[in-house]
């Protein structure tokens, strides 16, 4: 037998009693406190694990990479910012590019869609099989994902049979195949990578706004209807508007998603070749390829920024559910 | 779930109102289908065989079903080593599912139930926290693990992997925990307090029951979104081809254009068939683990 299962069966049973104990424990040590003394240390006992973990692997090491951005290879001679300089100047202004693509095609197409079929299919009988099948691909890899369309945007040369669902397409109304993958002319690649992003990020969107969509008062769009407003005016002047916090939310878990893309761009393009390199590539590449930290650290560092302000966002919504709660 | 029924209409036969919502049904239907289209067609050529699937497309199937066949999947297990991948993938996602949910259901119970000072500006930067980049902590925590403790060097090995993924779930898991466990009625953890129960009585007799549906979510969250990584394998695991999971030996395959290309879609449906079981079977609680960071108000 295969002795990781046991390593597996001690880490799966032993770390959680560990755990446990170790809260029974600090009660147990509690009992020498004195009256408020109890209250105040309790807390932080219980935080102790968390704390730990998360200063270990996420608040110091963000901080080290941050400094060693401005360091060169190895860490041993201070660089200044030469090397977000070398960043712009070389393959960074092609992956905010593409990553800007990515966040504006992305979020627009997940929303459009999401909202379109949000409000459809609150008209028909079928509505949860329909939202089913569209959230389906959430549960799917990137890697799944991009074998899936691997297959979709398939390419033979012209003459013979096509493979590929949409090559297929092409050339049974008279066109001529596209290898979509490794054409950078007007970034269809990089579309096409996106548009795989969509295909598994709609449902998302849609499960979402559907949610909000029902806490809609109906009356409320019943008297417009009433009142002689069409369909459309309904949906533009009062659902709209009313789904729009709903909206700025998903746009939210969109960007980041866009800025973070990685998967698609590592299985389907080669880590980014043919110009569809993104920020979060290049940092793979700069870090285990050709083992430049300081590099590898500034791109870390450029993705950081342009996270920051989706960060601030969710804790002035953070901020203001708590005050309403 | 209720559906709305057409618009001031009191008596219209079931015909007509199907005739009026025509065209919402065709905008659907046809949405579903090109939703579906490409997980079917790999499916498809996951039962063909090699020639076939690179001579000619995989809807020919329709017209002249012959020739299907089960040899890819046997080769997938036998020739690719794809079971042990299978295996690896368990190792990994287990324990990086259970550990953090354990961590953050006591961090979680301190938020909601504990006072003390810091607790509003600990829980904004656990806010923060979600977002981040794990390209920020990559290259740190590479060179923690070349010397960690007293394990030596770790990277390569699954308790690298376990500890990444523990650290990386903790603050969303502890974010969603804390708004369940902070919903709970207090009069509840009040009446428990003047009965004499510890918090630690508290914890595991009223707040860990009651919020069962909150970690059933968190669970299937966790566990698909550790099965479904790729990233953090490639930085944790590396080369070590011992301990890759699955999706790193599939990543491989689509990337070469070698000898695995014919049956990477057999493979692909080995991989999918975990989260898929988990979303068919588990959806109500996948959907909403996945929708609690972003849902408002409710």
């Amino acid at each position: 037998m295969d002795p990781r299962i046991l390593t597996a069966l001690e880490v799966v049973i032993g770390v959680p009693a560990v755990l446990v104990g170790y809260i029974y424990a600090t009660e147990f040590v509690l009992r020498f406190a004195r009256g408020r003394w109890r209250e105040r240390i309790r807390p932080w006992l219980w935080l102790t694990p968390t704390l730990v973990i998360l200063t270990a692997f996420l608040i110091v090491p963000t901080i080290q990479t941050v400094v060693a951005s401005f360091y060169n290879k190895n860490g041993s001679v201070w660089r200044g910012l030469d090397n977000y300089a070398w960043f712009m100047n070389g393959p960074g202004l092609e992956s905010l590019i593409n990553n800007i693509l990515w966040v504006v095609v992305l979020t627009m197409g997940t929303i459009i869609i999401g909202l379109a079929v949000a409000v459809l299919a609150d008209r028909v009988k079928y509505e949860s099989f329909a939202k089913s099948i569209l959230f389906m691909p959430m549960a799917i890899s990137g890697v799944c994902a991009a074998l899936i369309w691997k297959f979709m945007y398939w390419y033979q040369l012209p003459g013979t049979p096509q493979t590929g669902v949409l090559n297929q397409g092409l050339v049974s109304v008279g066109q001529s195949p596209v290898p979509f993958l490794i054409d950078a002319d007007f970034k269809i690649d990089t579309f096409a990578l996106i548009f795989i992003m969509i295909w598994m990020w709609t449902g998302f969107g849609t499960v979402i706004i559907s949610a909000s969509l029902k806490s809609i008062n109906r009356e409320l769009l019943e008297a417009a209807r009433v009142d002689g407003a069409t369909e459309w005016q309904v949906f533009r002047k009062i659902t709209l508007p009313l789904l729009s916090p709903t909206i700025a939310v998903v746009s939210t878990t969109m960007i980041i998603t866009a800025l973070k893309a990685f998967d698609l761009v590592y299985t389907l393009t080669g880590n980014g070749s043919y110009d569809t390199q993104v920020i979060a590539n290049e940092m793979y590449n700069q870090y285990l390829n050709f083992g430049e930290l300081g590099r590898g650290s500034a791109i870390a560092v450029v993705l950081l920024l342009t996270i920051i302000p989706v960060m601030l966002f969710n804790i002035r919504r953070f901020q203001f559910q708590e005050s309403i709660r | 779930m209720t559906t709305v029924a057409a618009p001031a209409a009191p008596k219209v036969s079931p015909v007509k109102r199907f005739l009026r919502h025509l065209p919402v049904h065709i905008a659907l239907l046809a949405l579903l289908f090109i939703w579906l289209i490409p997980t079917v067609g790999v499916f498809v050529n996951s039962f063909r065989s090699a020639d076939a699937i690179t001579s000619t497309g995989w809807w020919t199937v329709l017209t002249n079903p012959s020739g299907l066949t089960l040899a890819n999947y046997n080769q997938v297990f036998s020739q690719e080593d794809l079971g042990s991948k299978f295996l690896n993938s368990l190792y990994i996602t287990i324990p990086a599912t259970v550990i953090p949910t354990m961590i953050a259901a006591f961090t979680a119970y301190a938020f909601s139930w504990m006072k003390f000072p810091g607790r509003t500006v600990l829980f904004l930067i656990l806010v923060a926290l979600i977002v981040i980049p794990l390209q920020t902590t990559f290259i740190p925590i590479g060179k923690m693990f070349n010397n960690f403790l007293f394990f030596g060097d770790i990277n390569g090995t699954f308790l690298a992997i376990w500890l990444a993924h523990t650290a990386y779930g903790l603050p969303f898991a502890i974010y969603l925990l804390r708004n369940y466990m902070g919903s709970l009625p207090h009069e509840v953890f009040e009446s428990a307090a003047i009965d004499g129960a510890s918090p630690v009585t508290a914890f595991f007799r009223l707040a860990l029951p009651m919020s069962v549906p909150a970690i059933a979510s968190l669970v299937i969250f966790q566990f698909v979104f550790v099965w479904n990584d790729l990233l953090v394998a490639l930085i944790f695991i590396g080369a070590n081809t011992d301990n890759q999971p699955l999706t790193q030996a599939l990543a491989q395959l689509v990337n070469s254009y070698g000898s695995g290309w014919q049956y990477l879609a057999a493979a692909g449906f080995v991989a999918m068939i975990v989260p898929l079981l988990v979303f068919l079977s588990l959806q109500r609680f996948f959907v909403r683990g996945i929708s609690a960071g972003s849902v408002t108000g409710q």
